[in-house]
């Protein structure tokens, strides 16, 4: 028996959320008296394969030559060295969320997603779990002899655990039922699922051309850009930075939100952030009911001050 | 063509959410019921296809019969028919699974469902239908090109947008992009006149297998108050986020 973990490649790198499922399975295998194994798909060199080695996993089995867009087959990979397993660990990425279904549908293994909280239990195995957009904390049995959870982004720590690990090289190949026509990648980017800081604007910034400063901020910070409904709506911003109950929840370390009222939608998305940072002109904002601080002022005004201050003190 | 949306039938986005009977069960009192937003874009883009292509579009749902309202708005949108599976599911898979049966006996071309519903954001059901019935199964899809039995889709990935090409039959967990927020189709009086003719089928469930169960439920702890820094001292907020919040 051991916990089996997809750890997810961005073109031969792995980030934080890989480090996350294996170090959230490495606690898991304490307590069942058992080891971690894990699983990566795609091409990825070997120093890149012995990092992922340090996180407490026993083993690796990389199996370069699958695509990652092969859904269909990495979950069959993922079945096949479930034979034995207890648990299979993946985080909550969109490549993961094409997987899991499937891989819970073949193990008749209970599927249990944004996972926030550790197993502390072998038998009778109950697991907290964002629900409602973030609006509720839903406590889910699984029933099954397999389970297969995907954790949220964020909310566990990376420990890493270096020692042995042995690293297998499987060089299976498997027909893929989709035809990949092409990528648009947002190049340089930060990920905002996984960013630690969001920086996000709304429709206070009045135009699309008024989002260089927003833009400025997030690059002074390290952080990644987002933006309200409204926004996207209206075509200011990409869908894919909608933060909010129909876009993305997200949960990052520092959450700045500028020119954005707060609606029930809106916090339902970001009210998991750790600390939280209204900028608004309107006193009477939502938001500041919900941020753990407050700017009262105009963003024009407060953000470019903002980035000079930020910058004074990273330069100290 | 025939086209399959599935619905769920989820909580307005502006519902207060609180939880009855020692926080086991949703409380559904003042509750107003919808279209699961992301399905909303899946149903809107199948009846354009329908417009399009001569298509059939058949709206799905698994619940007890509190649900048809939104099955009748579906209906009302454009909707040929619609079918109910009769009992509440457990979780994703119970619900997967008896689409899934259903799908078995009456084949589609193209199944639609949101890529979560936005009460249990499970994000399952597509994937489970997928590996069910041995089809394709596109996620997080913000674009679909039909041509005869060929498809051009567009999913989002973590940092931007796969394009892909797959053949019929399929299922795709929908999302904005879809269609457009200002393309959203909204029950006009002649949609709601037709609505009421229209076949809502009600089928017993066949299995009602679940793998998971909801035990209880919480709210999120209440933030502390706002701590107001004055915009002329923005170094204030630096400091705090430094060395008290700790985030930078």
């Amino acid at each position: 028996m051991s916990i089996l973990v997809y750890a997810e490649n961005w073109d031969g790198r792995f980030r934080k959320s890989a480090f996350e499922a294996i170090s959230y399975a490495k606690k898991a295998s304490i307590l069942f008296q058992t080891n971690v194994k894990t699983i990566s798909i795609g091409a990825v060199d070997n120093t890149e394969l012995e990092r992922l080695g340090e996180f407490g996993t026993d083993k690796i089995i990389s199996y370069p030559n699958i695509n990652k867009s092969n859904g269909k087959a990495i979950a069959l990979i993922l079945e096949q060295e479930a034979k034995d397993c207890k648990l299979i660990i993946l985080s909550n990425t969109f490549n993961a969320k094409t997987i899991a279904p499937r891989v819970s549908a073949k193990l008749m293994a209970g599927l249990i997603t944004n996972v926030i909280s550790h197993i502390d239990n072998t038998e009778n195995i109950c697991i907290k779990r964002q629900a409602f957009s973030s609006k509720a904390i839903e406590k889910t049995k699984l029933n099954s002899n397999i389970g297969v959870l995907t954790i949220a982004p964020n909310a566990f720590e990376i420990n890493p655990n270096p020692g042995d690990c042995e690293i297998e090289i499987n060089n299976k190949e498997i027909e893929s039922d989709v035809v990949v026509l092409g990528k648009d990648v947002n190049k340089g980017k930060i990920s905002l699922s996984e960013a630690e800081i969001v920086v996000s604007a709304g429709r206070g910034l009045k135009a699309a051309e008024n989002w260089g400063m927003i833009e400025e901020l997030a690059d002074v910070l390290g952080a990644a850009t987002a933006c309200s409904k409204p926004v996207s709506d209206i075509g200011w911003r990409p869908h894919s930075e909608h933060v909010g109950q129909t876009g993305k929840a997200i949960a990052p370390n520092l959450y700045i939100a500028i020119g954005i009222s707060g609606a029930i939608q809106h916090l339902a998305g970001v009210n998991s952030s750790k600390t939280m940072v209204a900028i608004n002109t309107d006193p009477e904002a939502p938001f500041f009911k919900a941020a753990d601080y407050g700017i009262i002022g105009d963003a024009f005004e407060v953000v470019p001050e903002l980035i000079t201050e930020i910058k004074n003190f990273k330069n100290n | 063509m025939k086209i399959l949306v599935c619905i769920s039938s989820v909580p307005d986005t502006t519902s207060k959410i609180n939880f009855t009977e020692n926080n086991t069960r949703f409380d559904t009192n003042n509750i107003q019921y919808v279209i699961n937003p992301y399905d909303e874009f899946g149903l809107t883009k199948a009846v354009m296809l329908k417009e399009k292509l001569q298509a059939t579009v058949t709206v799905v749902t698994v619940g007890e019969s509190s649900v048809e309202p939104v099955m009748r708005k579906s209906l009302a949108i454009g909707a040929d028919n619609a079918i109910r599976i009769n009992f509440t599911p457990e979780d994703s898979y119970s619900t997967a699974k008896e689409i899934s049966n259903y799908v078995k006996n009456n084949p589609y071309d193209i199944i639609i469902a949101g890529k979560e519903s936005s009460d249990y954001n499970g994000g399952a059901v597509p994937g489970i239908i997928a590996e069910i019935l041995d089809i394709p199964f596109i996620n997080a899809c913000n674009g679909l090109n039909i041509d005869g039995d060929n498809a051009e889709l567009s999913r989002e990935i973590d940092g931007g947008t796969e394009r892909l090409k797959i053949k019929t039959p399929f299922i795709i967990g929908g999302q904005k992009g879809l269609v457009e927020e200002r393309e959203l189709r909204i029950p006009n009086m002649r949609g709601i006149m037709t609505a009421r003719t229209k076949p809502l089928e009600v089928i017993d469930p066949s299995e009602k297998i679940s793998l998971t169960e909801s035990v209880s439920f919480d709210k999120p702890r209440p933030k502390g108050e706002c701590k107001i820094i004055s915009k002329d001292n923005i170094n204030d907020l630096v400091n705090e986020l430094h060395n008290v919040a700790k985030v930078i």
